[in-house]
């Protein structure tokens, strides 16, 4: 019997490469490639009065400088507005290279080509702009008050506006027995991969041909934006996501300046072209995510049940909105979590600001959504003097009530409609396993020794798995190496090895014999991308589909050669076998020899396969309604998404002099439907969770008035060592999803979610003020104490 | 503006004499991955915060993007890629990050695994905090740290049940 | 993010070395992990590189009379691993297991923090405090400047151009000696946010020496002798408070630093004590 593999820790297939060395990421290809580097704007508002290249001309190695006016075609025009949204009225793109304005520090101005980066970079320092400087406008506030516009044709600086009701929120807020409301902030951070972006290009002249390789998220994304820009035919055009070091998001947005304009100079120069971002620029010129504003009014009974909810936030888009407003949009519907307000109201205004711009960071609006959720149950609970967990525990969705609409649209353009998930259960586990009843007795076990300590708790529920497809091809070649290709593409997620997993187990062959392929267009072209805990659900079910048509085909030409039904035979073990009598069998191989007549013996299988070797002389070699090959493909493509869970709880203390956080447990409930590999899923929890404790104390992006980040270093930009980030311990439910084949549902942005929330919470019970703004610094705390000894 | 002088800079690397000319400024980490194309080394941030580049100087973890070639020419360097075993099968410490999932977009992994490599020889029975302690100067981004921890137990576990390693 | 063309000079002597450092715009590169990343983000662009490292009378750690001489060129670790040095200086090694990760340590040397004048550098403020004695080349001969006047301000010595520092030499205390280095940072290994390294003196039971070096707080590591308030904590922190003059950044308001001073000076004055206490035992 083959093993199943499906829900086993199976090692990782890609491991034994990438911890040797082998790993080939994109700045490891193209050793001969012509570099690039681009001047960036130092400016956050601007307009280019000039750009002197003179100085620079004569340095050796110096292959070309590329200003805006040299740019051709559709590669001069505006970059696209990838998702467009009726809220979006006033959408903006950038331009490969800045024209006339820039709009934040970093905006690229001029590509130098040279022999190698130094060169380039030297370069870049000898090229002298004059500007213009203009008034920028920086954070929230300042976009609110518009006495600057990023955009002069865009009034207010308001890019979208957004308003959806479910009930009449307002008026039963009025009506309800108690009312509170809250301010809160979250601010920017980003995804910080630690490899950067990049773009390696190769031009056939003789064919006319361009191959790219990007590190990115969706390279069928990458591959369609550049033919666009470069206006050639799609064949024309190949693009592969080589080994990813991380994307977390930021990788998902395409085309980037550098994906247009490294191929455009690669065809341009005739000379392969690669560009590899480095720190600095992927601070100032990548993306960043999470600022958003919100005020809450809320209005609830004495048993803490909400019966309405109504938000207003404002969200900082940056500089430009080529991603559309997903963020706001998910932040909107995501808000509500595990919870069935009796009303809910929430408006969204999506603001420009002259800074780096902001599109999905694992999370993707969610952190901030159930940030002001999860601070308002704890705001209720507080005021009611009710335990923070039977508020919560009120006003869940019932399992029974699965599945629920709440009655908005998602960021898919679909009903938001959760498929199944148990939040009673998850909570029972939770409290079970952080200790919750007992919390006080550990408290004043602390406290007799003059230590503070605090407990917080917080809930989520993810959409995962958005449309609007995947595809999966599946191949069994007559040596039975099982190739297996899907278009979306991996940045450490262990595609290798999951979607391995699923056709080992479809197909019946040993996992060790399947190889797949993900983010290469040659082998798959029709593919989305890996954002938003999507590609286990996509192509794990598109790539279980293909194999299900193989299996079939496999069946039915192996009956045809052993002479039974079809439905009499398994496969076990790549081996095709009557059941209950093993003695009749043909191996999977020899199937996809048969599977393809051929007139030309090439090889010793190839020869079985031959016309005068095989065959029904009394039918055509290939059937009418068949293919030649062992192989299949097959799509995915979901009537909605699915919806994960999951609730955290962290125990903290705080030092009482210095007022640093240490974290003393941390605690998560998972529920993902069935795990393929328990082993991945654990490590995509304990990696979104040291992301949720760095957006919670460590990292932000800290602009100042002029719209300078001043940290844009990982010297001062404080992603967390090992010695920051505590030990996870990990509880699973698997609540099937009834949506798809493998009833499984995303899990790659569940860890970092309540992240700011659940910090915020325990803070929050340590000190017994309010927290409302994340991330907090031991400064910011020690500073919030002292306010609140002041006011007290 | 004159042509860049160059330097003969001559390693060797995992066992093997190489050597290029080269600028005086090119960086040991930029000199492995381009001159000698040993790309296993990785440059996430050039400025000595993340450990990507981690490689052993003389058996000593240093930061390859914080050194100039020119400086260290005539030393031994080994790289990730060195510490595969002469059969071609994995060095213990690259072993248990396989078998404890310390790794996921691999990006960082090579600066880790010479760290731990040379930690473990100083340290070959470490607690779990000593463990934290010894990767506390490297970035990951993924893993949230949690793996590799427990990969460095499990390499520590693996040289004690008398594994392989060659190096 | 590449480093400027330089001209690299790699001397084989002292002399040959204060020769190319009277190049114009010339730099010292000992171990470089302060100065390669400036280089590399193009912040700092010498013209010359006159790269010491291979200058073996540069190197190692010796006691020479009453004091302990470190070499320009010994790495953090070997001194923070040298039995010399934990004999006699414990407090250098207090400082150093604070210096930025065992990596770093491997490369960076000692003398080379102290000779970078970094207000928020731990030995820096050791060499304050215990009065060392930088040793210096230049044009003009050899000249030995004392810590207190060696940091004039962030960044900042009073080396002139064309100078280089062979080697620290710092007093060796004996056992009625007590130290420590306590500091606070955002991570494990970064910069403090403030620090304190504390020096005291037990004779007979009696405390005879007490001083303290506060960094991250001021332009230069500030070094208040405690002595005459030190059992007082009111006081203590009023007189401390009134020399010190943090900033405020993106990491910590100035009032934070001050209580963060406040909170460190104690614990640092309490560990130098029983540090004491161990070293007569």
């Amino acid at each position: 019997m083959t093993t199943k593999s499906f829900g086993e820790p199976i090692l990782r297939k890609e491991d034994p490469r990438l911890v040797s060395g082998q790993g080939r990421y994109l700045d490891d290809l193209g050793h001969e490639a012509l570099a690039a580097a681009f001047l960036r704007s130092p400016h956050a508002s601007a307009r280019i009065l000039d750009i002197d290249v003179t100085d620079a001309l004569d340095v050796p190695g110096l292959i070309g400088i590329y200003t805006y006016e040299d740019l051709e075609g559709r590669v001069a025009e505006p970059l696209p507005l990838l998702i467009p949204h009726p809220a979006l009225l006033n959408g903006r793109t950038g331009y490969p290279l800045a024209n006339e304005f820039v709009r934040h520090v970093g905006e690229a101005i001029v590509m130098v080509i040279a022999e190698d980066r130094y060169i380039a970079e030297d370069v870049v320092e000898l090229i002298k702009v004059s500007y213009d400087v203009l008034q920028p406008v920086v954070g929230i506030q300042n976009a609110k008050a518009a006495h600057n516009a990023v955009h002069p044709s865009v009034p207010n600086n308001v890019s979208a506006h957004s308003v959806k009701e479910v009930g009449d929120a307002r008026a039963m807020i009025k009506a309800a027995p108690h009312k509170l409301s809250l301010d809160l902030f979250i601010e920017r951070s980003a995804c910080s991969p630690l490899e950067g972006k990049g773009v390696y290009a190769i031009w056939e002249e003789d064919s006319q041909e361009l191959r790219l390789w990007s590190s990115t998220q969706t390279s069928t994304g990458v591959r369609a934006a550049v033919a666009a820009k470069l206006d050639l035919p799609l064949q024309k055009v190949e693009c592969i996501a080589p080994d990813v070091g991380g994307g977390f998001g930021v990788k998902i947005m395409h085309p980037w300046p550098e994906e247009v304009l490294i191929p455009w100079a690669a065809r341009k120069l005739n000379r392969p072209v690669k560009w590899s971002e480095d720190r600095r620029e992927h601070f100032i010129s990548s993306a960043h995510e999470r600022a958003q504003e919100h005020h809450i009014e809320v209005g609830f009974d004495e048993e803490g049940r909400i019966l309405g909810l109504d938000v207003t936030f404002f969200h900082d888009n940056g500089a430009y909105t080529p991603y559309g407003i997903i963020i706001p949009l998910i932040t909107s519907t995501q808000l509500l979590g595990p919870y069935k307000p009796a009303s809910y109201r929430v408006e969204f205004t999506s603001l420009f600001t002259n800074t780096v711009l902001v599109i999905p960071y694992r999370g993707a609006g969610r952190p901030q959504g159930v940030f002001a959720m999860e601070r308002t149950v704890d705001a209720i609970a507080k005021y009611l003097r009710l335990d923070r967990t039977v508020v919560r525990e009120r006003n869940f969705i019932q399992p029974d009530e699965m599945p629920y609409d709440l009655g908005l649209i998602f960021q898919d353009g679909r009903p938001l409609e959760y498929d199944s998930g148990n939040f009673p259960a998850s909570m029972a586990m939770l409290k079970e396993m952080v200790g919750w009843d007992n919390f006080e007795t550990m408290r004043s076990e602390y406290a007799a020794q003059g230590r503070k300590i605090g407990i917080g708790v917080a809930c989520y529920v993810e959409g995962t798995g958005v449309g609007p497809y995947e595809g999966g091809f599946v191949q069994v070649e007559t040596s039975g190496r099982i190739n297996v290709a899907t278009g979306l593409t991996s940045q450490g997620q262990g595609h290798q090895t999951v979607f391995a997993q699923i056709v080992a187990d479809e197909l019946g062959v040993p996992i060790e014999d399947v190889f797949v392929t993900t983010g290469d267009t040659r082998r798959f072209p029709y593919a989305v991308g890996t954002f938003a805990s999507r590609a286990a659900v996509m192509s794990g079910n598109a790539i279980a589909l293909a194999a299900r048509q193989v299996r079939d085909k496999a069946l039915r030409l192996a009956g045809e050669a052993l002479e039974c039904d079809p439905h009499d035979l398994e496969i076990v073990d790549g081996i095709v076998r009557v059941k209950g009598d093993h003695t009749k069998s043909i191996a999977l191989k020899t199937v996809a020899v048969l599977s393809n007549p051929l007139r030309y013996a090439f090889d010793e299988s190839a020869k079985a396969a031959t016309q005068f070797a095989v065959g029904d002389t009394s039918k055509p070699p290939v059937p009418e309604d068949q293919e030649p090959g062992l192989e299949g493909k097959d799509y995915y493509s979901p009537m909605a998404s699915t919806f994960a869970n999951g609730m955290h709880a962290v125990i903290i203390e705080i030092l009482p002099d210095t007022a640093e956080v240490k974290i003393l447990r941390y605690v998560v409930v998972h529920d993902c439907g069935r795990v393929i590999n328990p082993m991945i899923v654990e490590g995509q929890i304990h990696g979104g969770v040291a992301q949720g404790v760095a957006g919670a104390l460590f990292e932000r992006m800290a602009y100042d008035e002029s719209g300078q980040l001043q940290n844009a270093s990982f010297m001062d930009f404080l992603m967390p060592y090992a010695t920051e980030i505590p030990t996870v311990e990990a509880g699973h439910l698997e609540t099937p999803s009834p949506l798809n084949p493998l009833g499984i549902k995303g899990a790659g942005e569940a860890g970092v979610i309540p992240g700011s929330a659940v910090f915020a919470s325990a803070i929050e019970d340590a000190e017994g003020f309010e927290i409302r703004r994340m991330p907090i610094s031991p400064s910011e705390l020690w500073e919030l104490r002292r306010t609140m000894k002041e006011n007290a | 503006m004159n042509p860049e002088e160059l330097f003969l800079v001559e390693l060797t690397v995992n066992g093997n004499p190489l050597s290029a000319r080269v600028p005086a400024r090119r960086l040991l980490s930029d000199f492995l991955r381009h001159d000698l194309r040993l790309t296993g080394t990785h440059v996430g941030c050039e400025h000595g915060v993340c450990g990507a580049c981690t490689i052993l100087l003389d058996g000593k973890p240093v930061r390859g993007c914080l050194i100039f070639a020119v400086s260290v020419s005539g030393s031994n360097v080994t790289t990730v890629e060195g510490l595969v075993n002469n059969d071609g099968s994995l060095g213990v410490v690259q072993r248990a990050f396989h078998e404890s999932h310390g790794l996921q977009c691999g990006f960082c992994t090579p600066g880790f695994i010479t760290t731990i490599h040379a930690f473990l020889k100083e340290n070959p029975h470490p607690t779990e905090e000593e463990a934290r302690e010894a990767i506390a100067g490297n970035l990951c981004r993924c893993t949230g740290y949690q793996n590799i921890i427990k990969s460095v137990l499990r390499a520590a576990e693996l040289i004690d049940s008398g594994v392989r390693d060659d190096h | 993010m590449k480093p400027s063309r330089f001209q690299y000079v790699r001397p084989a002597s002292i002399p040959e070395a204060v020769v190319a450092l009277q190049r114009q715009n010339s730099k010292v590169l000992a171990g470089g992990q302060s100065l390669t990343p400036l280089l590399s983000m193009r912040l700092a662009a010498p013209e010359v590189l006159v790269d010491i490292n291979g200058l073996s009378e540069l190197a190692g750690i010796e006691l020479r009379g009453s004091e302990l001489w470190i070499g320009a060129i010994a790495r953090h670790q070997e001194v923070l691993t040298h039995p010399l040095v934990g004999t006699h200086v414990p407090l250098i090694q207090q400082a150093l297991t604070y210096v930025a990760h065992p990596v770093i340590r491997n490369r960076g040397t000692s003398v080379g923090s102290i000779a970078h004048a970094d207000p928020a550098g731990e030995l820096t403020a050791v060499a304050a405090l215990l009065g060392a004695r930088i040793h210096v080349v230049g044009p003009h001969g050899v000249r030995d400047i004392l810590a207190n006047d060696f940091f004039v301000g962030p960044l900042e010595s009073s080396l002139t151009h064309g100078e280089l520092v062979t080697g620290v030499s710092f007093p060796v205390l004996d056992s009625s000696w007590g130290s420590s280095c306590v500091e606070v940072a955002r991570r494990h290994g970064d910069y403090a946010l403030a620090g304190v390294c504390a020096l005291v003196q037990i004779v007979e039971g009696r405390l005879t020496a007490a001083s303290i070096a506060i960094f991250s707080v001021a332009g230069t590591p500030v070094v208040i002798d405690v002595l005459d308030v030190c059992t007082e904590n009111e006081k203590l922190n009023l007189k401390v408070q009134s020399l010190i003059d943090p900033d405020t950044d993106i990491h910590a308001t100035a009032d934070y630093r001050r209580q963060l001073v406040k909170t460190l000076v104690a614990q640092a004055l309490t560990e130098a004590r029983s540090n004491a206490e161990s070293r007569t035992s």
